[in-house]
């Protein structure tokens, strides 16, 4: 049984379809990157995996529950077996980094306070942040916030882990940081983990699988050999970094040339 | 003609949409009440509601008092200054002491705390959602009505009440001091004036009013926050917003509360 399972999902914005129909299996353990650029839905479809928006038809499988129809309290259960690093980090910038931690392992299980210090204390260490627990999310760099943010994900011991554009406003050497934890993680946990990005480097480093997409539809998915050699047109295009056809001088003299044309400017 | 039935009809939609989030809102935070309550809910919600409670209400003290005394000695000045010239200089306790009972301690007190609260509600939802913390309080399992609001509310109901009540002697006590300095009337006179001048039901009623301009100035303070889209000027616009909303509503629910007192013959 595949880990999370997306079956013909629809989503449409005032009208505007945003997703159209997506399927799309990830399988136990894997590591799949959502490839697209901005615009192309990838976060939408983050958003509808973790349950936080339903959609306006099809469904999203995780585990065997469909939380596109499930109730408030399954959807709950499902989401303690998930953890979520968001692209701003969101840690709670009332508490210190240790408490952000601690939260769901306060909140959510009976532990006693000084096992909840010690994991708390190792989900850091796994970070690198261990000696910053006492700081508040402010004090910490953007690079060491989404480690944070990635700890506190694993604070509950997820088996499903997703990161929306982990290496979004971090400079080269950070995001790779990033990259190799998010290797470490699979490595050492076997988790299942889910990276939303548009950047090439890292997603060729981490994926075990890509899904390209594109105004809200899958050009291709496969394994990143199959990306890297793909022959669609719109794949090619991203991963040769080829702009769209954008302004010239010549279309600008023509534009120019048209609008002195015009009925009103002659007027 | 037709544009002018559009926009009038869009905007009543509005504002009935509106109405009914704030009451859709109400009812989820009269649910998730209990969580926050000592003892039979969460301890850490009582916590947060405790802490509230010092915000709300303890922080605000010195800023109610001195509006109150203020108001006070302006309400008695302008009242002797009429009721001098009927030789009716003695109504002015019964001015003072039904007038803050009544009407003003519960009034004052609701502007003060939507200035000073309400605002800092909205400015403190917005930014949690724009940083995407309210996403990740969902994702980890936590209502964000219960989470944040809760605590909110309940601090509200028991602060805003007990704030009137003081606010009602702050103002009561500056219309004793100008008696004083004005006619010589002894504070210990005036008080059993004041005493015999108020009856069980002025009180009652001030504290039925406190107890709704608390739920309006929490829950708009609070659904300004939810409502916040786009940036950091999204949230100046909505704690704007909360405060000119909750200080109308507030003011409207007073004419509301005191024509049914009236002509039900309770006051």
């Amino acid at each position: 049984m595949s880990a999370i399972s997306v079956r013909n999902l629809v989503v449409e914005y005032g009208g505007r379809r945003v997703l159209d129909g997506l399927n799309l299996e990830i399988e136990q353990g894997e590591t799949m990157v959502l490839l697209g650029g901005s615009g192309s839905g990838k976060s939408t479809l983050l958003r509808h995996i973790i349950g936080l928006e339903r959609p306006n038809s099809g469904s999203v499988v995780v585990k065997g529950t469909d939380i596109c129809h499930c109730s408030e309290a399954e959807l709950n259960t499902v989401r303690r077996s998930m953890g979520v690093a968001f692209q701003s980090a969101a840690m709670f910038n009332s508490m210190s980094v240790k408490d952000n931690v601690a939260l769901n392992l306060r909140e959510h299980t009976e532990l006693a306070e000084p096992v909840i210090d010690l994991v708390v204390w190792m989900n850091l260490a796994v970070v690198g942040l261990a000696e910053f627990g006492d700081l508040q999310p402010p004090e910490l760099s953007g690079g060491m916030k989404k480690r944070a943010a990635v700890a506190r994900a694993l604070a509950l011991d997820p088996e499903i882990l997703l990161f929306d554009e982990p290496s979004a406003g971090l400079d080269p050497i950070v995001a790779a940081e990033l990259d190799e934890l998010i290797l470490l993680l699979k490595e050492t946990f076997h988790m299942t983990i889910v990276v939303v990005t548009h950047e090439l480097p890292s997603a060729f480093r981490i994926a075990d699988r890509i899904a390209m997409l594109y105004k809200g539809a899958f050009l291709q998915v496969g394994t990143k050999d199959e990306i890297r050699n793909s022959k669609h047109p719109q794949v090619r295009q991203f991963i040769d970094r080829t702009p769209d056809n954008m302004a010239t001088a010549a279309s600008i003299a023509a534009e120019f040339q048209k609008y002195l044309e015009s009925p009103e400017t002659s007027e | 003609m037709a544009t002018l039935a559009e926009r009038v009809g869009s905007g009543t939609l509005d504002h009935l949409g509106y109405v009914g989030g704030l009451n859709l809102q109400l009812w989820k935070a009269l649910k998730a009440m209990p969580t926050a309550l000592p003892f039979v809910g969460n301890r850490h919600r009582w916590k947060a509601s405790v802490e509230q409670m010092l915000e709300i209400g303890v922080n605000a003290f010195p800023m109610v008092a001195l509006m109150a005394l203020c108001t006070g000695f302006i309400l008695a000045m302008q009242g002797a200054s009429e009721l001098r010239r009927f030789g009716a200089l003695h109504y002015v306790i019964d001015l003072v002491a039904v007038g803050f009972t009544r009407e003003l301690g519960p009034l004052l007190t609701a502007v003060a705390v939507s200035g000073r609260s309400g605002s800092a509600f909205a400015a403190e939802i917005g930014t949690m959602v724009v940083t995407e913390e309210i996403d990740a309080l969902r994702v980890m399992a936590f209502e964000p009505i219960e989470f944040v609001l809760a605590p909110k509310y309940l601090a509200a109901l028991i602060t805003i009440p007990c704030l009137s009540i003081l606010c009602n002697l702050c103002g009561i006590l500056a219309g004793g001091v100008f008696m004083f300095f004005s006619t010589r009337l002894s504070l210990l006179l005036y008080f059993r004036y004041v005493l015999s001048s108020i009856v069980l039901h002025d009180v009652i009623n001030g504290l039925i009013k406190s107890v709704a301009f608390a739920t309006i100035v929490v829950h708009v303070g609070c659904l300004e926050g939810f409502r916040v889209r786009g940036g950091p000027e999204g949230v100046g616009r909505s704690t704007t917003a909360a405060v000119v909303k909750s200080t109308f509503l507030v003011i409207v629910a007073d004419a509301v509360f005191t024509a049914i007192f009236y002509f039900t013959g309770t006051q």
